[in-house]
């Protein structure tokens, strides 16, 4: 086994023609769980999607490796296949597929889906509903997390999984993801930081501008960013690119 | 009689207001008589066909069976269990039984029409008496086929529903060709009568060849508290389809919806619709079509609702997927209101298969293909019938064939 389960090396990426990651490098260990802070627009979910090999997201320089192996021209579906899931912010609804579908093609084995629909407190109902069509925001998190866990990666990704769910979801999704990372390695992007309330990380990524400010305990990097907000990140990313100019 | 005849003889030449204009004398018109049989002892190839088309030789699990092929009506019964609860029989043989069938005949759908209605009256060639007796609910569907096994033949058929006040029932018709047969005409008239608090569902499916023309010719009258359900599956290339059959929701609370799935392929010519005009208290009324075009095929995807009284509601929905560029759909949903008190509405719309659904399907391991055919199967959503279980999922099965192949 490779040492790290992910690395970015030097990865630019444009969408559109438009640059929106900056020479990412990135390192997770396997085991770990990242957390990857940023402000809005700063290219977070562009990074999961890069991640993935979404085609919009144009890979313009770098690589990425995941367990040793070079996945930066992989498929999709071909990634995902290694060990990688990743739990979407804001995935399309889709007349007529239906939730069990797809999860019916992630795991033959329905004794675990009925577990996970328990644990997640997601009525059976929503097998039968087409995916994401009229899901409330806390639908989605857990249809999303659902669908994740059925698969058994050893890599996940969750987009945001804190955001847009009351406090009473929010527990149960930050126990049951609690629950999957025991084992697995993550990549977890918080915009507030809320789920370190009940996930341990090891290490913390600040995204700035499309590039990697800093990286850190995410106790200490939480407390920076809750303190002073995203402008210390940047005032930092400044003074050290200007260093490397001098 | 007379001025039926007269009538259709008037309109002989006129051409239908949609769809190309046929040349109705290039058809052959006397085929070979089949004998009486029963059902297991038909070809094997024809038994196929039929099946693919939701009519089954297991007449066990149907409640009544009309089988016709070309111009001869080779089989009808109805099972057991279910006598004196329906009736199934030739139309012709059923106008000799029943004097009151001449009110029934030509009264919805008009004679004069078209040349197709005129050719239907003047070139005659049986169809079905179907009526489900008061109160009774059939629990197993009825089932009839009309079956073309000679090239270019020209097969007319003019069918009766009744559904007798407080009656429910399913029906299934399957309209299909030998795998021989690459050409001909088929017209078929049918007209629906559905009973006060009768409920009717009748699930047509054709399976046609790309150099066949069909035109099919329907109306419906529903009475005070009654349902009728119309669902129409057309899959396979056919070179020119057009049909608007209309449901007259005539009672109070009378409640008409028709279903539409078509794939259109090759170089198809489909010219398809439904209307539903609303006139009492209560009517309602619903159209969803779904139409896929890919190859060169040419869909009109047609809705019609006509609200002529308060107190009513209908809606439109009409759902097209394009998959190639040499592909046509035109989406024509129609509302006319004639009540302030009617409330109709629709929704249309075009696209081609989404990249992001695609791409979302490949993110939970799905290749590009698997995820396209998923995405095509789950647009052409056979819950949308509202079948009984076991007949959805043989229609599923068809479906799922259909999207395998599209990809």
């Amino acid at each position: 086994m490779a040492r790290n389960i992910l690395e970015i090396e030097n990865l630019s990426v444009e969408v559109s023609g438009k640059r929106i990651l900056n020479d990412v490098n990135l390192q997770i260990p396997n085991g770990e769980v990242h957390v990857l802070f940023g402000p809005n627009g700063s290219g977070k979910s562009s990074l999961i999607m890069a991640i993935l090999g979404f085609p919009a997201f144009k890979i313009v320089s770098g690589r990425i490796f995941f367990n040793g192996v070079d996945i930066t021209n992989l498929p999709i579906n071909e990634r995902v296949k290694l060990g990688i899931n990743v739990a979407f912010q804001n995935p399309p609804a889709i007349r007529g597929v239906r939730l069990g579908d797809i999860l019916n093609h992630l795991t033959p084995d329905k004794e675990k889906i009925n577990e996970l629909l328990m644990k997640l407190k997601f009525p059976p109902e929503f097998l039968e509903r087409d995916i994401n069509l009229g899901f409330s925001g806390g639908e989605i998190k857990k249809s999303e997390v659902l669908q994740v866990l059925a698969h058994n990666g050893s890599f996940i990704i969750l987009d945001e999984p804190d955001s847009g769910v009351d406090v009473v979801n929010l527990r149960i999704l930050g126990g049951v993801i609690k629950d999957a990372l025991k084992g697995r390695s993550a990549l977890i992007i918080t915009h507030l930081g809320v789920i370190l309330q009940y996930v341990n990380a090891h290490m913390a990524h600040v995204l700035i501008n499309g590039t990697i400010a800093c990286s850190d305990s995410p106790a200490k990097i939480l407390g920076q960013i809750l303190n002073e907000g995203y402008a210390w990140c940047e005032k930092c990313l400044q003074s050290r690119m200007q260093r490397c100019e001098l | 009689m007379s001025t039926i005849k007269d009538a259709a003889l008037r309109a002989i030449k006129k051409p239908a207001e949609l769809g190309p204009d046929l040349d109705i004398s290039q058809y052959y018109r006397n085929p070979k008589n089949w004998e009486p049989c029963l059902l297991s002892s038909l070809p094997k190839d024809v038994l196929e066909r039929a099946l693919e088309v939701g009519v089954t030789s297991n007449e066990e699990n149907r409640a009544a069976t009309f089988f016709q092929i070309d111009h001869s009506v080779i089989f009808r019964a109805v099972q057991d269990l279910f006598e004196n609860k329906v009736e199934i029989m030739s139309a012709k043989e059923a106008l000799e039984k029943y004097d009151w069938l001449r009110d029934y005949w030509w009264k919805i759908v008009r004679v004069d029409a078209d040349k197709y209605t005129a050719l239907a009256e003047l070139a005659w060639d049986q169809g079905y008496f179907i009526r489900i007796l008061e109160d009774q609910h059939v629990t197993m569907p009825l089932q009839a086929c009309l079956f073309i096994s000679t090239d270019n033949l020209n097969q007319n058929v003019h069918n009766i529903i009744v559904a007798e006040p407080g009656s429910e029932a399913q029906i299934i018709t399957g309209c299909t060709i030998h795998p021989g047969v690459q050409r001909g005409l088929h017209v078929g008239i049918t007209e629906f009568y559905i009973k006060e608090n009768a409920k009717l569902t009748f699930t047509m499916i054709h399976n046609w060849a790309q150099n066949f023309d069909s035109r099919p010719r329907s109306g419906a009258i529903i009475e005070d508290n009654a349902t009728f359900i119309s669902n129409y599956m057309s899959l396979k290339p056919v070179k020119s389809v057009q049909m608007y059959p209309v449901a007259y929701c005539k009672g109070v609370n009378s409640r008409a919806r028709f279903n539409t799935i078509v794939y259109g392929s090759g170089s198809s010519y489909i010219d398809i619709g439904s209307r539903i005009v609303l006139q009492n208290e209560g009517s309602r009324g619903e159209i969803i079509s779904r139409a896929i075009a890919t190859d060169k095929a040419q869909i009109y995807a047609r809705g019609f609702l006509q609200g002529e009284h308060g107190g009513t509601r209908a809606h439109l929905e009409c759902r097209g997927l394009l998959l190639s560029d040499e592909a046509m759909i035109y989406a024509v949903p129609e509302l006319v209101s004639k009540s302030s008190g009617a409330e109709l509405s629709h929704e249309a719309a075009i696209g081609k298969i989404s990249e992001e659904q695609v791409q979302y399907l490949m993110a939970r391991g799905f290749s590009k293909s698997e995820a396209e055919s998923l995405i095509v199967r789950g647009f052409m959503d056979v819950g949308i019938f509202g079948l009984p279980k076991d007949l959805e999922m043989k229609i599923q099965k068809m479906l799922d064939i259909t999207a395998e192949r599209i990809l």
